[in-house]
């Protein structure tokens, strides 16, 4: 699959470039705050992805980079204009989640119509090749698998040749080879010199493709870095014990990233364990069912996030 | 903040008046086929009217031929309003309703393609759902119900019967951004249903008591069912083909006032 991509000329343009930018945005809905003061910087040819838990404020934030939502305050910009602007979305492709596709096309009518809007569209059947979807392309949309109606959104993303592809979500519901594959389409893309802004809910997804990971929990960014970094923040030791104190004094504790309180029991996420336990046990001698464990990265990423949004909500 | 912008290093490509004619088109061939393949789209809108016609305009007729050739022709003309309605309605309130509701409309916004070449499709595929069937009554009444009409009576009615998808489409328009997804289909009928049956499309308007017959004059339908009778020279009503026009280009601006408000208000919520 990844030769197939070599047909797409590569972007002569310069790496490293502001491609897209969100500065100090926030929105609400009702009385639920997606965003709150988010910034965001998508420089040219990398691959950035936006990782949190459902209802983060990912899709807002993407919604918003793509002109079909407005920031209550804060600025967006993407290639330097409106994102409203349509002359910028021949230079942007999108994968959004939808509820329904009309389904009594067939998949290579879709591309096709999706091709036509576009002034540099790639052949039909290129696009058909690249997303997997030559075996499919006279099928109905009703009567595809959901792997097999995600690779047809994504054939609608790729389909106008854009530099920037907004991937939202691309691999919920897919089985872990449809996910790989989708990872090798989106690395060649990467390589081929696109700019990819991309949402997941999976750490190990957002580390086997991202160049930078903005963490966004309960609408606000609560880290940013590369991979690497982010794991180290994420990585630690899950600290579980019975005790009187109260959220928090235990809180308050340094080294304490994350806790949670379930019925008679806390867990703790710390970096290093040691320091903490002994301050613990300086504060409440009567502490009981001390254990130590290391969290798995998913696990800790979720208290990270867990965290933030308990403190997030105060 | 210290930034080299990305400022298009591309020139913004402009379409030319072809390509943009062949992205309309391409558009509206896909409307069509969309709605063609769904069986529901296709019965209710073009079967059902037929059925009725032959039902009301056929086997409930008088069994004198002169009085059962007029039977048929008034109804061709009220039953064909009565079709054409039901063409428009579903073809833009509940498609739009849909995928408005659904997030298909979100995907398509997000692309290039201008608005107006979607909005345009929906108009196409209603007229050429009308001008079907249209031309379907007209020949089952030619055919089964002793329906004479002059070539020049032809053409007049057609043209009404398809340029009603105007006035029509603008409700179903209004309609669809009304509408959540799920209850489409169930407000268009409540809106059709009774439309069409005070506008005298179902018993004929002098037959209705005279309250209803002043109602009547304000219902869209009404209008253009007289339109298409006096088509085919069996209007009873004292209006001018003026003061008809003029009334349903009246209800098209209401109807399009209010899809661009609720459209506006759509765009609230996205951009509020």
């Amino acid at each position: 699959m990844a030769t197939a991509i070599a047909s797409i000329p590569n972007i002569a343009s310069p790496r490293g470039l502001n491609v897209a930018q969100a500065h100090s945005i926030t929105k609400t809905y009702g009385a639920v705050t997606a965003l709150r003061n988010v910034d965001l910087d998508l420089r040219s040819g990398e691959l950035l992805a936006l990782l949190g838990p459902n209802g983060a404020g990912k899709t807002t934030l993407v919604r918003m980079l793509l002109g079909l939502a407005a920031p209550d305050s804060g600025r967006v910009t993407v290639f330097g204009s409106d994102p409203r602007d349509e002359a910028m979305r021949y230079h942007v492709g999108a994968m959004l989640q939808v509820a329904r596709v009309p389904e009594t096309l067939k998949v290579r009518e879709h591309i096709d119509l999706f091709s036509s809007y576009y002034p540099g569209p790639l052949p039909v059947a290129e696009t058909l090749r690249i997303a997997g979807l030559e075996d499919l392309k006279d099928r109905r949309f009703g009567e595809l698998s959901g792997g097999q109606r995600q690779r047809v959104l994504f054939g609608i993303s790729i389909c106008g040749d854009p530099d920037l592809l907004f991937l939202d979500e691309p691999t919920v519901g897919l089985d872990v080879e449809a996910r790989r594959l989708m990872w090798t389409q989106i690395r060649a893309l990467v390589a081929r010199g696109k700019t990819v802004l991309l949402t997941t809910h999976y750490l190990n997804e957002a580390d086997a493709l991202a160049d930078r990971i903005m963490v966004l929990s309960d609408g606000a960014v609560v880290a940013e870095g590369t991979p690497a970094e982010i794991k180290s923040r994420a990585i630690g030791k899950q600290v579980r014990f019975s005790s009187r104190l109260s959220l928090d004094q235990i809180r308050s504790i340094p080294g304490v990233t994350a806790v949670t309180a379930d019925r008679d029991k806390y867990e703790l996420h710390v970096q290093a364990p040691e320091p903490v336990v002994r301050e613990l046990l300086q504060r409440d001698a009567w502490l009981t069912d001390l254990e130590i464990t290391t969290a798995g990265l998913e696990e800790a990423f979720l208290a990270l996030t867990k965290n933030q949004h308990s403190n997030g909500s105060n | 903040m210290a930034t080299t912008t990305y400022s298009a290093p591309f020139a913004v490509p402009q379409r030319s008046f072809r390509s943009m004619v062949m992205l309309f088109a391409k558009e509206a061939k896909y409307e069509v086929i969309k709605n063609t393949r769904i069986p529901i789209y296709a019965i209710s809108t073009i079967v059902f009217p037929l059925m009725f016609y032959v039902l009301f305009g056929i086997v409930l007729t008088p069994n004198n031929p002169v009085n059962r050739s007029q039977d048929a022709t008034y109804l061709l003309a009220t039953m064909g309003t009565f079709g054409v309605m039901g063409a428009s309605m579903f073809g833009f309130a509940v498609s739009l309703a849909m995928e408005r509701g659904q997030g298909w409309l979100q995907v398509k916004r997000a692309s290039p393609m201008p608005l107006p070449a979607y909005f345009t499709a929906k108009l196409f595929s209603s007229m050429l759902f009308s001008l079907a069937i249209s031309l379907a009554m007209l020949s089952i009444g030619v055919a089964f119900a002793q329906v004479r009409l002059a070539p020049i009576q032809v053409v007049e009615l057609i043209a009404v019967l398809v340029g009603a998808t105007i006035p029509f489409g603008a409700l179903g328009l209004a309609l669809g951004y009304i509408a959540k997804p799920n209850s489409a289909p169930a407000i268009v009928n409540l809106v059709y249903l009774p439309l069409s049956f005070c506008s005298g499309l179902w018993i004929p308007i002098f037959l209705l008591p005279k309250f209803l017959r002043e109602v009547a004059r304000a219902l869209p339908p009404f209008h253009i069912s007289q339109l298409a009778l006096r088509a085919v020279g069996m209007s009873r009503e004292t209006g001018s083909i003026a003061g008809h026009l003029q009334a349903l280009a009246g209800f098209t601006l209401f109807f399009l006032g209010i899809a661009v408000v609720l459209y506006r208000r759509d765009e609230g919520q996205l951009y509020g």
